[in-house]
């Protein structure tokens, strides 16, 4: 079972589909890391992302990766919206009330989306997607390598975004010290709802990256998110680089596992994982101290 | 719940009002048969036509449509004064609790009989639920044995189950593999893990070894499964002579997908109910994924002229011509057939009636039609396999229209 034949492809497959993890836990992690909240409607909203890219196919014919280029903006405005003019007022400010105005959320979104398109799992099928580039013995999905790729291109946007622009500062400024980014004259509210809607677009980038492979209905986003959970945990919350190296961690656990164990039983690895962090490092790889 | 209902209560709308339309133009066209209303006779028609078996789902419906159509156009049930059939559609949802649930509505309505199920484990939990009220039910398709084996008097099964599947399968593997001078020793399995896969994989287990072949790996795997990669490594792995795959048609669809793009060629790709590798729709769009894969599977019988009409109207219809439209389309018929003998919508005397059939209208090749314990004992499987464009019967020769390609040439 240990020839490189199949070790190489697995690790390789892991590192792809870790990736879009990564993405998906990025979004997560940003919110968290600023809002002090857990988006339960994370994974709402990433079902939410994928029937727009698999419609923006079907009905438009437009390829899912350059519907990335129009529903991320969206998908930002979104998200913008959702928390400026819903979850904030609706939590006044309490934290459990961020928890359970997203827990809401997230059942009108899939209620939504089940009463509007069923519990069909519906695909899309592209010339493309089963292509392949040869590298040494394995044969990687093109589809999967654009995933990759892109990942690791918005993760770097997303990174020069929080280290050099105003926004990105006044967003780690608000972070650290709510009071006092409010006092030297930062709009909280917006800054909020800014990093909320960053973590939407992250979702629909997310979504445009995944539909060429993998279905869409009405839950196929809560999957991914319950592994986020465990990205965001393991990487440390609100940690950007913590978010990618975990998801590229959880990817190439799962794939393993998956080989080794079988289909049915590759997510064990991920959660046996997600305790022993627990216990040894409670905050995460690169988290900073609670 | 408010959703579903109301869902169902509109199609159902549309299909009664579709009915009624084609029924008034019936009588405007035999105005000989405008006597006092004739009374309807309810059946239920049950497919999973939404989740992940929906394709198929909605392919079974489109076939026992087509057969009551067929019927209420050419006068109804004679034998209760020409009354049409009213077909109750029900929607299990993938699910056996959605196939119960549905089974409840049809006995409240009520219903005289239900046909359908699809999958093995819908087909169980719904019959179950109908011998609960002595409702007459015909399962479509679902081959686990344990359908017909646990003495439910409400429950027929038309089609062929797993162990004369099996058996054929193996026989005709067998045949293949020593006409070709036996290339092929070893096998690995990949299965769906619900009762229908993991079934299946039991009884090959149990029984390749004896024909002399070697199983390298069993693999399972559940529906939907939209990841084929770690599956086929480990095929690849393991570098078999011959995949036998036994799942549902996406993940079939899937697994031939990524075993090209991966560059795994055995000597064969021999199915065992494989739900892709008899279908007209998967030749048609990955045709270079489908070709040469051979399976054992339902089929239609291509010397039946019958066979050959429906299979016209269903793809006028710009449908594929797939086992499930065919086997529904037979199974109601057959019902109409008991119906039409019982005389009556009694369902004690429906089940009788079917007990007892000896119904030869349909459009499979199987021989003839005799109910033991609820299990037609005519039913059987045929070989197919994928050669350009078309689907050929390899298998039995009396229905044969190709010789086997084996093995696949590189």
């Amino acid at each position: 079972m240990l020839s490189p034949v199949i070790l190489i492809p697995a690790v390789l497959n892991g590192l792809m589909t870790g990736a879009i993890y990564a993405l998906v836990a990025l979004g997560l992690t940003l919110i968290y890391g600023v809002l002090h909240i857990i988006n339960f409607a994370h994974g709402a909203l990433l079902s939410a992302a994928m029937f727009a890219a698999f419609f923006a196919h079907a009905q438009l014919g437009l390829d899912p990766y350059l519907a990335a280029v129009f529903l991320t903006p969206l998908f930002f405005l979104f998200g913008y919206g959702l928390q400026r003019f819903l979850i904030g007022p609706a939590a006044h400010g309490e934290d459990r009330n961020f928890l359970l105005v997203t827990l809401g959320l997230a059942i009108v979104i899939e209620n939504a989306l089940l009463y509007a398109f069923r519990a069909d799992t519906r695909t899309i099928n592209l010339p493309y997607a089963f292509s392949t580039i040869e590298v040494g013995s394995a044969f990687l999905a093109v589809p999967r390598v654009i995933a990759f790729v892109a990942v690791v291109a918005v993760t770097a946007v997303l990174w020069a975004i929080m280290q050099w622009t105003d926004t990105g500062k006044a967003i780690r400024a608000v972070a650290k010290e709510k009071l006092g980014a409010e006092l030297s004259g930062i709009d909280v509210a917006h800054i909020y709802a800014v990093t909320f809607g960053l973590g939407t677009a992250c979702v629909a980038v997310a979504a445009c990256l995944l539909i060429p492979t993998y279905y869409v209905n009405p839950t196929a986003g809560d999957a991914f998110v319950l592994i986020a959970f465990t990205i965001v945990v393991l990487g440390g919350m609100g940690s950007i680089t913590g978010a990618l190296t975990g998801g590229l961690f959880v990817g190439l656990v799962e794939s393993l596992s998956s080989v080794f164990l079988g289909q049915s039983l590759g997510q064990i690895g991920i959660f046996v994982m997600f305790i022993v962090v627990l216990l040894l490092r409670p905050n995460g790889l690169f988290g900073e101290r609670a | 719940m408010a959703r579903r209902s109301s869902t169902i209560s509109r199609r159902r709308f549309l299909r009664t009002t579709a009915l009624g339309t084609t029924a008034a133009a019936g009588l405007l066209h035999a105005p000989a048969v405008l006597r006092a209303q004739a009374p309807t006779v309810k059946i239920g028609v049950l497919h999973p036509v939404s989740g992940a078996l929906s394709y198929s789902g909605q392919q079974g419906r489109l076939g026992a449509t087509m057969a009551i159509d067929e019927i209420n156009t050419s006068g109804g049930i004679k034998a209760l004064g020409g009354a049409k059939i009213d077909p109750m559609l029900g929607d299990a949802q993938s699910t056996p609790d959605g196939g119960n649930a549905e089974v409840e509505k049809m006995n409240a309505a009520p219903v005289c009989a239900v046909v359908g199920g699809y999958a093995s484990a819908i087909c169980l939990s719904a019959t179950q639920t109908a011998a609960r009220y002595d409702l007459p039910y015909v399962v479509d398709v679902g081959v686990v044995d344990s359908i017909v084996t646990r003495g439910l008097k409400n429950t027929f099964r038309f089609g062929p189950g797993f162990g004369v599947i099996a058996k054929t399968a193996l026989e005709n593997l067998v045949a293949i593999n020593d006409q070709a001078g036996k290339p092929a020793k070893t096998v690995v399995i990949v299965h769906e893990d619900s009762a229908f896969g993991a079934g299946l994989a039991k009884l090959l287990n149990a029984q390749l070894p004896d024909k002399g072949f070697q199983v390298l790996d069993t693999i399972p795997h559940p529906t939907p499964t939209r990841e084929f990669e770690s599956i086929v490594l480990k095929i690849k792995a393991a570098n078999p002579d011959l995949v036998i795959p036994a799942n549902y048609y996406n993940e079939y669809v899937l697994l031939a997908r990524t075993m090209l793009q991966q560059h795994v060629r055995p000597r064969a790709i021999y199915s065992v109910l494989g739900g892709a590798a008899s279908s007209y729709k998967f030749v048609k769009e990955f045709p270079e994924a489908a070709q040469y894969i051979m399976d054992c599977n339902h089929w239609f019988n291509p010397k039946n002229p019958k066979a050959l009409a429906l299979k016209k109207q269903v793809e006028d219809k710009g449908q594929f011509y797939t086992y499930e439209v065919y086997m529904n389309y037979s199974v109601v018929l057959l019902l109409a057939d008991a119906i039409e003998r019982a005389a009556s919508t009694d369902r004690a005397k429906i089940i009788d009636a079917i007990a007892s059939s000896t119904f030869s209208g349909h459009v499979m090749p199987y021989g003839p039609t005799k109910f033991a314990n609820g299990q037609n004992q005519g039913a059987a499987p045929v070989n197919t396999q994928v050669q350009g464009n078309d689907i050929q019967v390899i298998l039995p020769e009396t229905f044969a229209s190709a010789k086997p390609v084996f093995p696949m040439p590189a």
